[in-house]
């Protein structure tokens, strides 16, 4: 079986889970396997409902009132006794931000391998070979886990997420976690939003970054009016950019900041650095606007405009509206 | 307090990484070794922390000698102590026998440790496995990707980024932390501190000294390839009129590229 850690947010399930899901049902059917999607929290069996349009084959939930907050410890202590329980032969998480953070410590509480930020995966011989970039992007590695169980995390929005069709009916089953009196030492006290409430350049499907070409702060605003436009869209900006303090460093796309995959990339005003271009090469298409005709970021762009992106990105926005409109 | 700091040493950002595909490994030759830059805000915390609270601030790495220069720049930078725990392995991108290595150190050699600090990922391996392996084993809180960090007694606050926000994270000491960028500005090694460091001899660990057993020290990962992307191909290239090209762009993304 494998396995799919299903992570839900503000009442929500992850769109990432659904693909890590997806991915799951799709490797298990090519190696014989079933699955089950793994809801965990202190009272979670509301949200298999949701589940079930993407035929999970069983919906497993993990329950304990002491696993109402996130805690890596809880969480993983959960996962853990239940994959040793059921034998799965691999464990799946969506790479988000809790994902990174619990799958390294129920991989080790299992003395597994992990596979980390996947965005390949296959079936040889019965087992899974996982493909992930490594020096953001830079390279690319394959790789095998020596150990059972198998566990991956997978990078968003790369995994098509595949409904069934017509209504599936799934098995659900509701299992009390064993978590010791004091065992939790560590725990999420609070979610604190970003007032703004835009989406993370690593879960946008479409990224309009600025770099230095902007030449200040303010004129970010210029990309954010772009955006605006453009649904499920979010603002990336360059090492430089945040650098200079000109946008804080959840923004950035590179070597040292995020990796993104969307399906556009805009890079506004960024010449195209080595470490910029390792974090956005695996973007699906590439739009550069730079007045350098010579910038590096032409090299890779599927289609560039050489021009002054203070003419150009106001009247870029008013035609994405208008075709958008149609 | 007592601090641990954990850093690699690893490719400079700006470097071209080219492959050795006979040994599924990167060329070294020419590459520009640095500490990884999320390790260098670990660092710069410790230090902060040990400046408010008194303590020490002891560095250690896993790896060959070539690591020892990323040492002596922590040391430079302000550290008390380093140790180099000598790993001769080739890299394999194995989290969890790095993990292994560093849990059993912290048990072994560097007890009564109040806080682990890591960075929040090698800049190169990008695994971020190594903080909540090691704080699994070791049975201690953990608290990643953090840009602030408060500690007052037992007690530990730290901000950590999230898709569009930040969890506060509450825990108690003994504990795992890893830093993100945005945590503290590194500070620059000073003269003195450079001349002092380079005549420091760097204690040497080695793995035999741990107690590992050869269950423990197997790679968990086994790399099946290694390769470089395949070159992007320059595409449309749109010059001219603003109004005009901005037109055609959208046009082609619309119709052609299909991505808005």
């Amino acid at each position: 079986m494998i396995a799919v850690y299903i992570e839900v947010r503000d009442g929500k399930i992850k769109k990432s889970s659904l693909e890590a899901l997806s991915e799951a049902k799709r490797r298990a059917g090519e190696a014989g396997l079933g699955t089950a999607a793994v809801l965990v929290g202190a009272a979670v069996e509301g949200e298999a409902g949701d589940l079930k349009a993407y035929a999970p084959g069983k919906i497993v939930c993990l329950e304990h009132p002491a696993l109402a907050d996130y805690s890596s410890q809880g969480y993983a202590k959960a996962l853990c006794d239940f994959v040793r329980e059921s034998g799965a032969e691999a464990l799946f998480f969506a790479a988000t931000a809790m994902g990174k953070d619990l799958a390294p410590r129920v991989a080790a509480g299992l003395g597994a391998g992990l596979a980390s930020d996947c965005t390949k995966i296959a079936v040889k011989a019965g087992r899974l070979e996982f493909t992930r970039p490594i020096y953001a992007g830079k390279a690319f590695l394959t790789l095998t886990l020596a150990s059972t169980p198998q566990v991956a995390t997978l990078r968003p929005n790369v995994f098509p997420v595949e409904a069934a069709a017509g209504g599936v009916e799934a098995e659900v089953i509701k299992k009390g976690a064993s978590i010791p009196d004091g065992f939790i030492k560590g725990r999420v006290a609070e979610v604190l939003k970003e007032q703004s409430a835009e989406i993370d350049v690593t879960e946008a499907e479409v990224v309009i970054s600025g770099g230095r070409g902007l030449k200040g702060p303010e004129n970010f605003a210029l990309l954010r009016e772009l955006s605006a436009v453009i649904p499920r869209s979010a603002i990336g900006a360059s090492r430089s950019a945040v650098d200079s303090g000109w946008i804080g460093h959840q923004h950035q796309v590179g070597q040292t900041g995020k990796t993104v995959s969307p399906n556009l990339y805009v890079a506004v005003g960024i010449s195209g650095a080595i470490q910029h271009m390792a974090g956005m090469s695996s973007s699906k298409c590439i739009v550069a606007v730079n007045k350098d005709p010579e910038a590096p970021i032409f090299k890779v762009a599927d289609y560039g405009i050489v021009g002054d992106l203070f003419e150009v990105i106001p009247r870029l926005k008013d035609e994405v509206k208008k075709v958008l409109a149609e | 307090m007592n601090i641990l700091v954990f850093v690699k040493r690893v490719p400079d950002t700006e470097s071209r990484i080219r492959i050795q595909h006979e040994t599924k490994s990167i060329i070294e030759d020419g590459l520009n070794f640095v500490a990884s830059p999320y390790d260098e805000f670990a660092v710069e915390e410790a230090l902060r922390l040990k400046e408010a609270k008194g303590g020490t601030v002891r560095v250690v790495t896993v790896g060959r000698e070539e690591a020892i220069p990323v040492l002596r720049k922590c040391l430079a930078m302000g550290a008390d102590e380093v140790a180099l725990i000598k790993d001769d392995a080739p890299e394999t991108y194995d989290g969890l026998r790095t993990a292994r290595i560093i849990a059993r150190a912290v048990e072994r050699k560097f007890a009564g440790a109040d806080l682990l600090l890591f960075g929040k990922q090698s800049v190169g391996a990008d695994n971020g496995q190594v903080p909540s392996m090691a704080a699994e084993l070791l049975g201690l809180p953990q608290a990643n990707v953090v840009t602030k960090l408060e500690i007052d007694g037992n007690t530990g606050t730290a901000l950590r980024e999230i898709e569009g926000g930040t969890e506060k994270v509450v825990f108690s000491l003994p504990a795992v932390v890893s830093a993100q960028k945005g945590l503290n500005e590194p500070r620059y090694e000073t003269l003195k501190g450079i001349m002092a460091a380079k005549k420091k001899e760097i204690p040497v660990i080695k793995l035999d000294e741990l107690g590992l057993t050869a269950d423990e020290l197997a790679p968990g990962v086994v790399v099946t390839g290694l390769d470089i992307p395949p070159q992007r191909q320059a595409g449309r290239i749109l010059r001219g009129d603003p109004a005009e090209t901005a037109r055609e762009l959208a046009a082609l993304l619309h119709n052609e590229a299909k991505v808005i």
